[in-house]
């Protein structure tokens, strides 16, 4: 019997477009393991949030494969250093997506491995989570299936801590700013500069200096701001340069002629000691901070930070409560994903489907990812103060900053939202907590 | 002009006196650099390793001798003496460990090979000392600050930058230029850095220099690591920051040249601190500026001298 052009066009329509999306449907056998890639720091400066991200995601893991890991299977990590730059990652992200078969990718601290690899997630259609760079350009300028930050992006990040001066501190004329001289430094001074341009527009800028990335002496910087006794100076440094810059300035007595917005410094607080003295500014890339007044769960709180103080010997810093993010988000997903395929394992795109306006735990907080593959994240930002307790400052007069109220809506480009800003955010502003 | 001087003089004084301690650290890595490759013709690249271990132990040494509790000299004593124990323990086992296999070998597998220890003396670090940044400020400190006046203001400087990081600098130099001018030794170095054949067919033992200098080259770096760490963090990727900064001064100077180090690092100390407080995105492109400036001129270097290429 001979085929017929119409058994012809009904095969091709059938083979075509039919037989992929019902195999598509199918679900995913289980897995002996759940296999997840996680790019980190392991080198170079940044591996002051790369190595305890690391720390924090073996004792997670193990703490989840004890537990049974995600669906009865456990979770077998596979670290990559991006510390050789965003080349060499890529070939690992596709090395361990084809060869070795992870599932699931954790990438990745630096903003511009995030913007590298998302685009490379979404071609090798794997579900990607963006565990910690900032940068608010990923779901502003594109949309992803793939790609998911399980955090706040650095618009939140800025406009918490100028929100906070504002709050406390608003009657400073004259400001200064003190970032390191690559992305993120350049990136967060435009957003605070559009920020506070529509916030306090008679603010005057009378410094902006970015020494090069990976400087080891601040010592002219320092004599500069001296002589120039701005009212404020903000520096969204970190890492060894963040604390040669408090360190230096302590020494030099600039702590007691300016107020220091530090948004970064929760992660430098236990190296620097009593260098940073009482009355300055400090955030935390999120909500994170072990005395946080009003955390959702004490006790989970407390159990994150005393296993991690317990096996490292330091309190956790930020990327370790961002690699708890991630993973717990991980979890969500997979119990959703099951739960909407009949208990089975779900394949990737029944994966990718379950992260939007999925709801997680963090240590502090009950989060949601949006539509548009954003985390909402809190913002915890303080002042310094030293007690007798510790021997280095914690903070006083905690404002826990809303995502929806810092956060840029979804559709909307971060520096043009901010221009838009009016002091009738102000009034939003909470009540200081702690 | 008069009027941007009457406008900005003080604050050029400011930009002078942050640049003096700048050039001091530069100086004292780069004149280790200088000096192996002088004598040696090895273009070291594991000298910002040396530099970072020479900072790293000098916060260890410190911490663990209470230095803090001490009086400032003994506190920059302990620093010295770090230097001194990096030096003295790894400047000779590289050299008669790996350099001394090479130095017939071509520049580029000499480089490999200095890239290749610089790579794992990296890791040993971070074996060692972990990633967190390492600061121990003890001897800075100590020191205390001084009220510099500044118009009808004052700019507190610290003791250490002002007087303590110059002063040690001009103490090397002094004593690098009298030994190779005034001691046997010193003599036998500039002998086999002029012409290593005639050098060895007098009877100087040149794998004896080759091992002196390597060693004082070594201490160099670990002095420059030393002194810089009560001022910063060491953190993990100093060591490479520091040697690229360090090849744009043997560069400018002359390869081999300690006076043409001193000034050139003068030149970049000065000229990066007063670019903060005038043209601050120049900063980091000054060091460079410079020394394409003095290539452009004396392709040799600022104290270099044309070399007759032997066949």
């Amino acid at each position: 019997m001979g085929i017929t052009r119409r058994d012809a066009v009904l095969g091709t329509a059938f083979g075509g477009l039919l037989l992929p999306s019902t195999l598509r449907a199918q679900p995913a056998q289980r897995p002996q393991e759940l296999r997840i890639g996680i790019t980190t720091f392991l080198s170079g400066p940044a591996s002051v949030f790369g190595v305890p991200g690391r720390q924090a995601a073996e004792m997670l893991i193990d703490e989840i494969n004890r537990g049974g890991g995600i669906g009865g299977v456990p979770i077998r990590p596979f670290f990559v250093d991006e510390g050789p730059g965003v080349e060499h990652l890529l070939g690992e992200f596709r090395r361990l997506v084809l060869n070795e078969r992870v599932e699931v990718m954790l990438a990745s601290i630096s903003s511009g491995s995030c913007l590298a690899c998302t685009p490379l997630a979404e071609e090798l259609r794997r579900v990607t989570l963006l565990w910690d760079c900032g940068t608010q350009r990923i779901f502003e300028e594109r949309r992803y299936q793939y790609a998911f930050r399980t955090q706040a992006n650095a618009t939140p990040e800025v406009l918490a801590p100028l929100l906070y001066l504002l709050k406390r501190k608003p009657d400073f004329r004259t400001v200064a700013v003190l970032n390191q001289d690559y992305a993120w430094g350049r990136d967060s001074w435009e957003l605070w500069r559009a920020g506070m341009q529509a916030l306090k527009p008679d603010a005057r800028v009378v410094a902006e200096l970015f020494p090069r990335f990976g400087a080891t002496d601040f010592s002219t910087e320092v004599t500069r701001l001296l002589a120039l006794r701005p009212d404020v100076i903000l520096s969204t440094s970190w890492g060894g340069e963040l604390d040669t810059f408090i360190r230096q300035a302590a020494e030099r007595r600039l702590f007691e002629r300016s107020t220091f917005v530090l948004p970064l410094a929760e992660s430098s607080l236990e190296r620097v000691g009593r260098s940073l003295p009482a009355g300055h500014i400090v955030g935390s890339r999120g909500d994170h901070w072990f005395q946080h007044p009003a955390p959702a769960d004490k006790a989970r709180l407390d159990r994150f930070v005393n296993n991690y103080r317990q096996r490292f010997n330091s309190y956790p810093i930020y990327p370790t409560y961002h690699m708890y993010q991630a993973l717990s988000a991980l979890q969500a997903a997979y119990a959703k994903a099951m739960a909407a395929n009949g208990g089975n394992w779900p394949n990737e795109q029944q994966l990718a489907a379950a992260f939007p306006g999925l709801e997680f735990d963090s240590p502090t907080a009950r989060m949601t990812i949006r539509e548009d593959g954003q985390g909402l994240e809190p913002q915890l930002i303080g002042t310094s103060r030293h007690t007798d307790a510790l021997p280095f400052a914690t903070l006083s007069d905690m404002i826990v900053f809303p995502a929806d109220l810092v956060t840029a809506p979804v559709g909307r480009n971060s520096v043009e939202w901010l221009r838009g800003l009016s002091r009738d955010i102000l009034d939003r502003v909470p009540a200081p907590a702690g | 002009m008069g009027a941007w001087f009457a406008d900005n003089g003080l604050l050029l004084g400011l930009a002078l006196l942050d640049g003096l301690a700048s050039a001091a650290l530069i100086f004292l890595v780069a004149v280790g650099l200088n000096l192996v490759f002088g004598v040696l013709r090895v273009l070291n690249i594991a000298h910002g390793s040396l530099y970072a271990i020479g900072a790293y132990t000098a916060a260890g040494l410190g911490a663990a001798l209470g230095s803090g509790s001490l009086p400032a000299w003994a506190a920059l004593g302990v620093l010295v003496l770090a230097a001194a124990l990096v030096g003295a323990v790894l400047g000779p086992l590289i050299e008669r460990m790996l350099l001394r296999r090479i130095y017939a070998e071509e520049n580029v597998l000499q480089l490999l090979v200095t890239f290749a220890l610089f790579m794992m003396l990296e890791d040993v670090q971070k074996l060692i000392w972990g990633v967190q940044p390492v600061h121990h400020d003890a001897a800075m400190r100590l020191f205390g600050t001084v009220d510099v006046p500044f118009g009808s203001d004052f700019i507190p400087f610290t003791a250490y930058q002002l007087f303590v990081l110059p002063g040690i600098a001009v103490l090397v130099l002094v004593g690098l230029v009298w030994f190779l001018r005034a001691t046997l030794s010193g003599r036998m170095i500039v002998a086999v850095t002029t012409d290593r054949e005639a050098a060895t067919a007098i009877g100087i033992n040149a794998d004896r220099v080759y091992l002196l200098t390597f060693t004082a080259g070594a201490v160099l770096a670990a002095l420059g690591g030393a002194l810089s760490s009560p001022t910063a963090a060491i953190v993990p990727g100093v060591g490479a920051s520091t040697i690229v900064l360090s090849f744009a001064v043997v560069a400018t100077a002359g390869l081999g040249r300690i006076e043409g180090a001193a000034l050139t690092a003068l030149m970049i100390g000065l000229g990066r601190s007063v670019a903060v407080y005038f043209f601050p995105e120049a900063e980091v492109l000054i060091p460079y500026l410079i020394m394409v400036a003095v290539l452009l001129v004396k392709p040799q270097g600022l104290f270099g001298t044309l070399e007759t290429r032997r066949i």
